[in-house]
C-alpha cells in the first residue's frame, strides 16, 4: 500500500510549509486522499444518478448505462409518499425539541457552571450519562407510561403521550438534554468569572445573568449545537418508530420504513425518496459547514 | 446518535477564572435573595425531572421487569418475581439470542479493528496543511450527517439483487440484504462508511490540539514520521482514544437502524437492539423477557459509559 510512502511525506507543522513545492510523496498522498474521497461521495453521487433516470430506461439498458433522463421520479416520490406532510412532521417534532433542549440544557449547564455544589460532578454525570444509554434499554417501561399518560384531545388526537407529537418531542429532548449539559457547562466554566461578580454589583438577579450575561456569550457554543441537534433529531428514528402508529403522524426518517413496501420494487424511485430526505441535513450541512467546524476547532489553536 | 464532537474543542478552551474563585462562589451561594434561590431550583429541576423520568427511571424499571413474568397488558398488580428465569431463557431457549450477540460482535470488531484506524489513518494525513483539505474532510464527513435508516436506503441501490450496482458490476444474483450468509458484511460496510468520517473528525480535533513543540522535539531527535506518531501523539492524545474506543463501542451497541429498514433484524441481521424491540413492539409482547436483554445492553453500556466520565470529568478538572 502507499501507506509506507505517505507516512514519510514532508513535515509540515511549520506553518511557512504551504510554499513549497510538490514533492512526489506529496502527489502520492493527494491522489489517495482525492481517490478516497471520491469513492467516499459514491454512494451518494449514484443515488443522485439513479434518481434522475427513468426506471423504463434503466429496466432494458441496466444501471450502468447513461440516458433516460427525467425528474418524474421526484414528483411520484413526493406523492407517493406524501414528503409534504411528513417534512411537515419533522419541523413539528425538530423545532420545539431542539429549542427546548438547548434551554433546558443551558440552565442547567449555567448552574454547575456558575455555582459551585458538591452535587455538580454527580448532576453533570448524570445528564452526559444519559445521553449515551441505548434507547432500546428504555423501551419497556417508555412505551407502557406512554400508553398509560393521557393526554386532553386538543393537544393529539391519540388523547395519550404515546402516538402525539407531545410524546416525541419530551422523549428526544430527554435524551438529548445530557450532550448539551455538557458542552455547555464546559464553554461556560471558560468565561472569565469577573462578568457574575459585575453584574452582581449591578444588582443583576441570577435569571439576568444567565439570560443577559451568559446566554450572548454563549451564542457560538449554542449555534453549534443548535447545528448538531437539528441534525440528530431530525434523523432520529427509533422512538418515532416505536412511539407513534398513524402512519400520517411520522415525521420523514422513520416514515422511510412504511415506504418500503411501495418503494423497494422500483430502486429509482427508491433514489429520489432518498434524496429528498437528505436535502434538508445536507443543506444544513453545506451551509452551516464553518458552524460545525469552529465549534469542533474552537480554542484548538490556543490548546 | 452521533454524539461528542464538542467535546475536544470545548476542553480545550483554557478556564481562566475557574480555579480561583471555586471556593468564593460557594460562599457566596447562601447570600443569594429568595427569588433567586426559586430560580435555580428550577433551573435544574425542571430538565433534572425530565431526565430523570423518562431516562434513568425507565432504565431502571427496566432492571426491575427483567425478574418478572410480566406480559404487558395486565395491571402491574399481578406481576409475578421469577428471579433470574428470564435470563435463563434468553441464553439457553431463544434462539436469535446467541446470533445477535455474534453480530453485535462483529459490528464492534469491524468498526474497531478496520472503520477506526482507517479513520484515525485519515486524520493523520489531513492533520498536514494540504490544499484541498476542506474537500476531502467535507467529503469524508458527508455521510455522517445522514441518518443510519437513510444510509440503509442509499446502500439498497448498490445491494440490491435485481437493480442493485453491485450485481450488475459483477454479474452475481447475490441478495446482498437478503442472503443469511453475506447480508451482515453488506451493512457493516454501510455503517462502517459513516463510522470513519466521524472518527475521522474526532482525531482531526483531537490532533489540532497536540502541542507541536512535542513533534518538533521528536523530528529533532531524528524520529521518523511514524514513529513520532505511534511513540509521542498517539499516547498524548489519550483522551481522545478513550472517547473513540467508548463511542465505537456504544455505537456497534446502539445499532439498529440500518437493520430495522432493511429486514427488522431478522435472517442473518439480528442485533440485541431488534430483538428488544421486536419483543415490545412486535406480535408477541414478551415484557420480562425483552426487559432482560435490554438489561444486558444496559449492563455493557453502563460499563463505558463510567469509563467515559472518568475520562472527561478528569480531563475537565485539570
Amino acid at each position: 500500500m502507499s501507506s509506507a510512502t505517505l507516512t514519510r511525506a514532508p513535515d509540515t507543522s511549520a506553518p511557512s510549509t504551504r510554499r513549497r513545492p510538490l514533492r512526489p510523496a506529496r502527489v502520492v498522498l493527494h491522489v489517495f486522499l482525492a481517490a478516497v474521497a471520491v469513492g467516499w461521495l459514491f454512494p451518494i453521487l449514484w443515488a443522485v444518478l439513479t434518481s434522475l433516470r427513468s426506471y423504463e430506461y434503466t429496466a432494458s439498458h441496466g444501471y450502468v448505462s447513461l440516458g433516460g433522463w427525467t425528474l418524474d421520479n421526484y414528483v411520484t416520490a413526493w406523492r407517493t409518499a406524501e414528503f409534504g406532510k411528513h417534512f411537515l412532521n419533522s419541523v413539528y417534532i425538530t423545532v420545539p425539541a431542539v429549542l427546548l433542549t438547548l434551554f433546558l440544557a443551558s440552565c442547567v449547564a449555567f448552574v454547575i457552571a456558575r455555582f459551585s455544589w458538591k452535587l455538580n460532578i454527580a448532576l453533570l454525570g448524570l445528564f452526559t450519562a444519559a445521553n449515551l444509554l441505548p434507547q432500546q434499554a428504555l423501551l419497556i417501561p417508555l412505551f407502557r407510561m406512554f400508553t398509560e399518560v393521557p393526554l386532553p384531545a386538543w393537544m393529539s388526537d391519540s388523547e395519550l403521550l404515546y402516538d402525539s407529537y407531545w410524546g416525541l418531542i419530551l422523549v428526544n429532548v430527554a435524551f438529548q438534554c445530557g450532550f448539551c449539559v455538557f458542552v455547555l457547562s464546559n464553554y461556560m466554566k471558560a468565561l472569565p468569572h469577573e462578568l457574575y461578580e459585575a453584574a452582581m454589583v449591578d444588582g443583576a438577579s441570577v435569571w439576568r445573568q444567565y439570560w443577559q450575561v451568559t446566554m450572548p456569550l454563549c451564542r457560538p457554543a449554542l449555534a453549534a449545537l443548535a447545528t448538531l441537534e437539528v441534525t440528530w433529531i431530525y434523523n432520529e428514528f427509533f422512538w418515532a418508530t416505536v412511539l407513534m402508529r398513524t402512519g400520517d403522524k411520522f415525521p420523514v426518517t422513520s416514515s422511510l420504513n412504511n415506504l418500503r413496501g411501495e418503494f423497494f420494487t422500483d430502486n429509482n424511485l427508491v433514489s429520489a425518496g432518498s434524496v429528498l430526505v437528505a436535502i434538508p441535513t445536507l443543506v444544513i450541512f453545506f451551509l452551516l459547514q464553518k458552524q460545525f467546524v469552529r465549534g469542533l476547532t474552537l480554542g484548538a489553536s490556543k490548546g | 446518535m452521533s454524539d461528542l464532537p464538542l467535546i475536544q474543542a470545548d476542553r480545550a478552551v483554557p478556564p481562566p477564572a475557574a480555579t480561583t474563585t471555586t471556593r468564593g462562589r460557594g460562599r457566596r451561594l447562601r447570600l443569594l435573595s429568595r427569588t433567586d434561590r426559586v430560580v435555580i431550583t428550577l433551573m435544574v429541576l425542571v430538565p433534572l425531572l425530565l431526565v430523570v423520568g423518562l431516562v434513568w427511571l425507565p432504565a431502571a424499571a427496566t432492571v426491575l421487569l427483567s425478574g418478572t413474568d410480566w406480559d404487558g397488558i395486565g395491571p402491574l398488580g399481578e406481576i409475578d418475581w421469577v428471579g433470574l428465569k428470564n435470563y435463563d431463557d434468553v441464553v439457553n431457549i431463544y434462539p436469535p439470542f446467541v446470533p445477535a450477540v455474534q453480530n453485535n460482535l462483529l459490528w464492534l470488531a469491524a468498526l474497531f479493528v478496520v472503520a477506526t484506524p482507517f479513520g484515525m489513518f485519515l486524520a493523520v494525513l489531513l492533520d498536514k496543511e494540504l490544499r484541498g483539505s476542506r474537500f476531502y474532510q467535507t467529503a469524508l464527513y458527508l455521510p455522517v450527517v445522514l441518518s443510519l435508516a437513510l444510509i440503509g436506503f442509499v446502500w439498497q441501490l448498490i445491494y440490491s439483487r435485481d437493480q442493485g450496482l453491485l450485481n450488475a458490476l459483477l454479474g452475481s444474483q447475490t441478495d446482498w440484504y437478503g442472503d443469511p450468509n453475506v447480508n451482515i458484511w453488506a451493512v457493516l460496510f454501510a455503517a462502517g462508511w459513516r463510522h470513519v468520517g466521524y472518527i475521522m473528525l474526532l482525531y482531526l480535533a483531537g490532533l489540532k490540539g497536540v502541542d507541536p513543540s512535542l513533534r518538533e522535539a521528536a523530528a529533532v531527535d531524528g524520529s521518523s514520521e511514524a514513529s513520532t506518531f505511534f511513540r509521542v501523539v498517539f499516547p498524548v492524545m489519550r483522551p481522545i482514544n478513550i472517547i473513540v474506543l467508548v463511542v465505537t463501542v456504544i455505537e456497534s451497541l446502539r445499532a439498529f437502524d440500518l437493520v430495522w429498514v432493511i429486514n427488522k433484524g431478522r435472517n442473518g441481521l439480528e442485533l440485541l437492539s431488534a430483538l428488544v424491540t421486536q419483543n415490545v413492539v412486535g406480535e408477541a409482547s414478551r415484557i420480562g423477557f425483552g426487559s432482560a436483554l435490554a438489561t444486558i445492553m444496559l449492563v455493557v453500556s453502563l460499563v463505558f459509559i463510567t469509563l467515559y466520565l472518568f475520562t472527561v470529568m478528569r480531563e475537565d478538572r485539570r
